[in-house]
């Protein structure tokens, strides 16, 4: 399938939040290894999932792979510009390229700017339609394509709907024309038949556009719907990462099956007859990760070597890679 | 079908909010009848009404800006919205008993999880301190809290969310209710602690024989956990069936539109999504013909003009529409 260059290389990146202690001098105590080391590739027009639970570290490395937090350790490059160690004018060319669209319609949406100044916004500051009237048809046309009327350019957020939001979130991500765009949780605040509406929008624009999206999602049959590739985080590391159907249908690490496993399917007959695997206890801090294999302590099947020894990340099968001993 | 008791019989609920803008048509005439040791799920997605129907039945929604207009809501023989407030006391958290969406915000932040759990008991049963303490820890072990003697004392904030949870729950259950009405339990959770609690509850309610109404707009947890399912609408029932009945062999426009609209984790993608073009509509305005008209692909003149009925379209199976889809025309 991938005969060139994937348009995004992240290697061993890494995210720790410095956790700091003290009133007069401030010592540090430790650290949220948020993002511990993840390495994957995205090719041009692929839509890789990341998947995980609250507190895995996928929005922290959705936003780390786009720079907008200084990495920890590791390289993150995007059409060949090295997100964390480029000049500002490769930074800046990186930014009309590489876009996000955020998973809070009401928070990421400035409520006193109109939608004409919020789609506006990345063709003004990137100097694309200095023209303020030019700029207005360009945003009218962007609104037209999500599907929203551009009558309501001159509206506030406040005065549309949270599906209505997200589509403003989603022109204002295309206006700089970008490449690659990180969905993080794009659907989640959105009721169920809106949902659908904005996937299906991002499927058609990809479609036309020729986009990349890296998609972060905690709902994983939306996941298994609209993804090519699908890795699976868990506090802060990739366990498991494979085709779509392969992963839904083969999975190999045992916290991927758990998670499966736990999804509940709208057909009760089906539903009735499931094997569930029920993990124990709550997801440790990012704080103090287990030592070894992080999933150890709730693993159905952890041995001896889990608890000293963290597994390797191999390739067990064609573009199927797994972390984990028993595999 | 039904041997067991009728345990609760709402009858035509109709609640409204006045608010600046308006009146809010929340619930337009809900119906709906539980018997014991049944679970029943109410379905739909924000705005419907579902919580809001519960929520007057338990005498929670402050009058005013409320208004429960109309309805009766029997328990055991007796109509809960004739109720006083002293009198609904009494059976709140004691014989029906509620656990919300959010634990953080529901539970106080400024008591330990004992001192809350142990309210009901004190309240309800009058127990002493010594015997509601021991009763507190036995509660903690039945929802799965390790080493409860210890984490009692503990203030919500120290638990997680699936902890808090199952606080909520041991609260809930502390007098042996006959209904627990669980509001979006585990929306707020992730997936592999939702199925822990949704484990528990299976568990518990089958245990002690507890009717169960669960509320939430997942189609998929619905499929494992209720009996009965009734799907709701801008304030309106509009299809109420048999679990297997409701996925099998749906008849509301709406529920086809929203079983075709979800993912599924089971299958290999087949097609796109079909969305349901549109969004709910504005409850601001009083209700006129079938809410679900200007989204419906089977619109015809009647469902502007008037509002259907629940109508029966097979067994135990009611919806609120004047097409027939399985026969791909109007009703007669």
């Amino acid at each position: 399938m991938q005969t060139s260059q994937p348009l995004v290389k992240v290697r061993d990146l890494r995210k720790h939040f410095p956790v700091r202690r003290g009133l007069i001098i401030e010592r540090q105590i430790g650290s949220v290894k948020a993002v511990d080391g993840i390495t994957f590739d995205i090719a041009k027009g692929e839509t890789l999932g990341l998947v995980g639970e609250s507190g895995c570290g996928k929005t922290t490395a959705g936003r780390t792979i786009l720079g907008l937090y200084p990495a920890t350790s590791g390289q993150a490059l995007i059409d060949g510009i090295d997100v964390h160690h480029s000049n500002r004018e490769a930074i800046k060319m990186l930014r009309r390229k590489a876009q996000m669209i955020f998973q809070d319609p009401y928070a990421s949406l400035n409520p006193r700017w109109t939608v004409a100044g919020i789609i506006g916004e990345p063709l003004r500051v990137h100097n694309i339609l200095p023209d303020p009237q030019a700029r207005a048809e360009r945003v009218k046309e962007l609104m037209l394509r999500v599907g929203l009327s551009p009558q309501l350019i001159n509206r506030f957020p406040h005065e549309f709907s949270g599906g209505q939001r997200q589509r403003i979130g989603v022109a204002r991500a295309l206006a700089s024309n970008p490449s690659f765009i990180v969905c993080d949780e794009p659907i989640s605040a959105l009721d169920v038949s809106i949902q659908a509406q904005v996937v299906n929008l991002l499927e058609d624009l990809q479609d036309e556009f020729g986009l990349t999206y890296l998609f972060i999602a905690h709902d994983l049959s939306m996941v298994r719907h609209i993804c090519d590739r699908v890795a699976v985080m868990y506090l802060g590391v990739i366990v498991e990462l494979a085709e779509r159907d392969e992963l839904y249908e083969h999975p190999l690490h045992p916290y991927t099956q758990a998670l499966l496993s736990a999804v509940p399917i709208p057909d009760p007959k089906k539903d009735r007859s499931r094997q569930r695997i029920i993990l124990a206890g709550d997801v440790p801090s990012p704080l103090n990760p287990p030592p070894g294999c992080r999933f150890h302590p709730r693993c159905p099947i952890a041995m001896d070597q889990c608890s000293r020894i963290q597994p390797e990340w191999r390739e067990v099968a064609p573009g199927h890679w797994v972390a984990c001993h028993a595999v | 079908m039904n041997r067991r008791q009728v345990i609760l019989d709402l009858k035509d609920l109709r609640t409204r909010f006045h608010i600046a803008e308006g009146t809010v048509y929340a619930v337009n005439g809900v119906s709906l009848t539980l018997h014991e040791c049944e679970t029943i799920a109410i379905v739909g997605e924000s705005g419907c009404g579902k919580s809001v129907t519960m929520l007057s039945v338990m005498g929670l929604i402050p009058v005013p800006p409320g208004e429960i207009v109309s309805g009766q809501a029997f328990y055991r023989g007796r109509d809960l919205l004739a109720m006083s407030e002293a009198e609904m006391e009494h059976i709140r958290g004691k014989e029906l008993a509620m656990v919300f969406q959010d634990p953080m915000t529901a539970l106080n932040p400024v008591l330990t999880i004992g001192r809350q759990i142990s309210e009901p008991l004190r309240v309800h049963l009058n127990m002493d301190h010594a015997t509601a303490q021991q009763r507190v820890v036995e509660l903690l072990e039945q929802v799965g809290i390790p080493d409860p003697k210890n984490r009692m004392n503990d203030y919500p904030h120290q638990f997680s969310g699936g902890m808090r949870q199952r606080a909520m729950l041991a609260m809930a259950l502390a007098c042996a209710p006959s209904v627990l009405i669980a509001d979006e339990p585990t929306t707020a959770l992730d997936v592999t602690i939702q199925a822990q609690i949704i484990e528990l509850v299976t568990r518990l309610r089958d245990a002690l024989c507890m009717a169960v109404i669960w509320i939430t707009h997942d189609l998929g947890v619905v499929a494992g956990l209720a009996e009965r399912v009734i799907v709701m609408y801008a304030g309106l029932v509009v299809e109420e069936a048999s679990v297997d009945e409701l996925y099998d062999d749906p008849r509301h426009p709406y529920t086809l539109a929203l079983l075709a609209a979800l993912p599924r984790i089971d299958r290999r993608r087949d097609r796109r999504l079909k969305s349901i073009p549109g969004a709910p509509p504005n409850l601001l305005v009083m209700p006129h013909g079938c809410p679900f008209a200007p989204r419906c692909e089977f619109v015809f003149d009647r469902c502007r003009a008037e509002t259907p009925p629940l109508l029966p379209v097979a067994i135990e199976h009611r919806a609120r529409c004047w097409y027939d889809v399985v026969n791909g025309k109007p009703f007669e």
